[in-house]
């Protein structure tokens, strides 16, 4: 069992007994866990490749879906109901738990298009209403000033970390709940990275954020609470400041301290 | 030693790589010179002309023209709405277990000889017609019709290869907004595809356009031009396949020339339109 401790009280989900197997094989690749996941924080998942982080983030907006026979066992409970359920809406559950990937993921279309794909998938057609949410979105995630004048361009032109942002605005237009973020850096440069930092950090206050990354100083910069996988299980979760100052397994102070990983 | 040989490859190669520039204008260079004769009688008469008589001397080239466009534009219709269809069923939404046993036996439709497709579709297609719209059977609706059977299976092909060019993690970007598989087809793998997918329309349509063997059987090379779909008609290849062994005076084997000239400039301009401005490797990263 994971050591688990001082975790705030209100959560936003409860990930319950959970277990994660790929299709085709045996063993699981998240294996029984436990976690709560606080409300308007950040919590980080860190961990060696391959420990499971980004397969347990691609569970809680049910991305495992799209390729078949993956298996999902146990609970996560959001807004008191268990959205591993068969008959839960994924669409429903897409629009409330909103993702951002590794790489900038900018649709072939223009970046006013980008912003308002969402709104329009929900059947948003009202135009000074889109397009105040447009704008609002691209204030929100900090790239309004320099896309305000071609908002009809190819959003393919910008750059990779404003790239990265206009996902970030996309994301949430759709006024999401809670937001993951998989390894959202790692395909940028210093300078976009600490822009993207800054940010998520300002979403906290709206949405509940959890944020997959390789990168130790990343997860001590940004987040609230901080959980340690490896090898597909939960080792360690608490607060950030703790976890990377006073750990209490001795698996995640190993890691923190470089020996392996 | 050993670099002795590595020059003696690269200029083999070389040379091999280049004869093949040498090759086509080899042929474009024959091609001219024994549509010279005809070039020089009857000048730009040749493609405006619609009568096509050799025991007249007469050879107005257009009923061929006109065929081969209509025969292509009938072929395309019918094909490209298929085609596309197949390409996304294969492309996004049949299950692991079709995809790969259907994938292969289009790849292995489009491999079979068109004299092949000729043959069925005299055989099988000619009667139907006949019996459901009237007319000999023999007509430009048949020859439309066995064309589009014949590119479908190469047009869905490599249709689905150029939509599979979509990266996984876009697709996942429109489904984690709440996207449905409909959405994520029309909004983002044909969109980000476009260029692959028209590009190999076109190259089906270059195809189509200099296909002999499947339409000679169906067509029933008559020089004329009708709108009546169900009337016989010909086209470029038609007209040589069928007329080479008889053409008797120098104008006549002439004037055939330049229409095999013509069909190869046709042909190399539609392909480079595909190859160049269509199938261009451009977007890169992701």
């Amino acid at each position: 069992m994971a050591t688990i401790i001082n975790i705030k009280e209100e959560s936003v989900l409860d990930v319950k007994d959970f277990q994660f197997t790929y299709a085709g094989n045996d063993a699981p690749s998240v294996n029984k866990t436990t976690m709560p996941i606080a409300k308007n924080s950040i919590t980080a998942l860190i961990g060696p490749s391959g420990c499971g982080k980004t397969t347990l983030l691609r569970c809680f907006n049910r991305m495992h879906d799209l390729y078949p026979d993956n298996r999902y066992d146990g609970e996560i409970l959001f807004k008191g109901r268990n959205i591993l359920q068969a008959k839960e809406d994924l669409i429903n559950l897409r629009i409330q738990i909103g993702m951002i990937f590794q790489k900038p993921t900018a649709f072939p279309m223009s970046i006013f298009d980008n912003i308002a794909y969402g709104m329009r998938l929900q059947g948003m057609k009202n135009k000074t209403e889109l397009q105040d949410r447009v704008e609002k979105a691209l204030k929100d995630a900090a790239i309004w000033k320099e896309v305000k004048d071609r908002l009809k361009a190819d959003a393919n032109g910008l750059s990779g970390g404003q790239q990265q942002r206009l996902c970030i605005a996309r994301a949430i237009a759709v006024e999401p709940e809670v937001l993951l973020f998989d390894e959202p850096t790692s395909a940028l440069d210093p300078i976009s990275t600490a822009g993207i930092e800054e940010l998520v950090v300002e979403l906290k206050d709206r949405v509940s954020i959890i944020i997959v990354t390789h990168n130790m100083q990343q997860a001590a910069r940004v987040s609230d609470y901080t959980g340690f996988m490896y090898l597909g299980d939960l080792i360690e979760l608490g607060k950030t400041e703790d976890m990377f100052v006073t750990p209490k397994e001795k698996l995640t102070e190993e890691y923190i301290t470089g020996k392996f990983g | 030693m050993s670099i002795i040989l590595d020059k003696i490859f690269a200029h083999t190669s070389k040379f091999i790589a280049v004869s093949i520039l040498l090759l086509v204008a080899w042929i474009f260079t024959v091609l001219l010179q024994h549509s010279m004769e005809s070039i020089t009688a009857l000048g730009f008469d040749f493609v405006t002309e619609t009568k096509w008589a050799p025991n007249l001397e007469k050879f107005g080239a257009l009923p061929a023209i006109y065929g081969s466009v209509v025969s292509t534009f009938l072929a395309m219709i019918l094909a490209v709405p298929l085609a596309i269809g197949v390409a996304i069923y294969l492309s996004e939404l049949a299950p692991a277990k079709l995809k790969t046993p259907v994938g292969v036996s289009i790849e292995l439709l489009a491999a079979i000889p068109s004299v092949v497709y000729g043959m069925w579709g005299l055989f099988y297609f000619v009667p139907i017609v006949r019996d459901l719209v009237g007319g000999i059977g023999i007509s430009m609706l048949t020859a439309g019709i066995v064309l589009s059977i014949m590119i479908l299976p190469f047009m869905a092909a490599v249709t689905r290869d150029a939509m599979d060019t979509t990266p996984d993690i876009l697709k996942e970007s429109a489904y984690a907004l709440g996207g449905t598989r409909w959405d994520v087809i029309k909004d983002i793998i044909i969109p980000y595809a476009k260029a692959g997918i028209i590009g190999s329309l076109i190259l089906a349509l270059g195809r189509a356009i200099g296909e002999t063997m499947a339409v000679t059987f169906v067509m029933g090379n008559v020089h004329q031009i009708s709108m009546d779909l169900t009337l016989p008609a010909t086209s470029i290849p038609v007209t040589l396949a069928n007329e080479f062994t008889e053409a008797s005076s120098g104008l006549y084997y002439s004037s055939l020339f330049q229409l095999s000239l013509l069909l190869l400039v046709i042909s190399f301009t539609i392909i480079s339109i595909a190859k160049f401005y269509f199938l261009r490797r451009k977007r890169v990263g992701l």
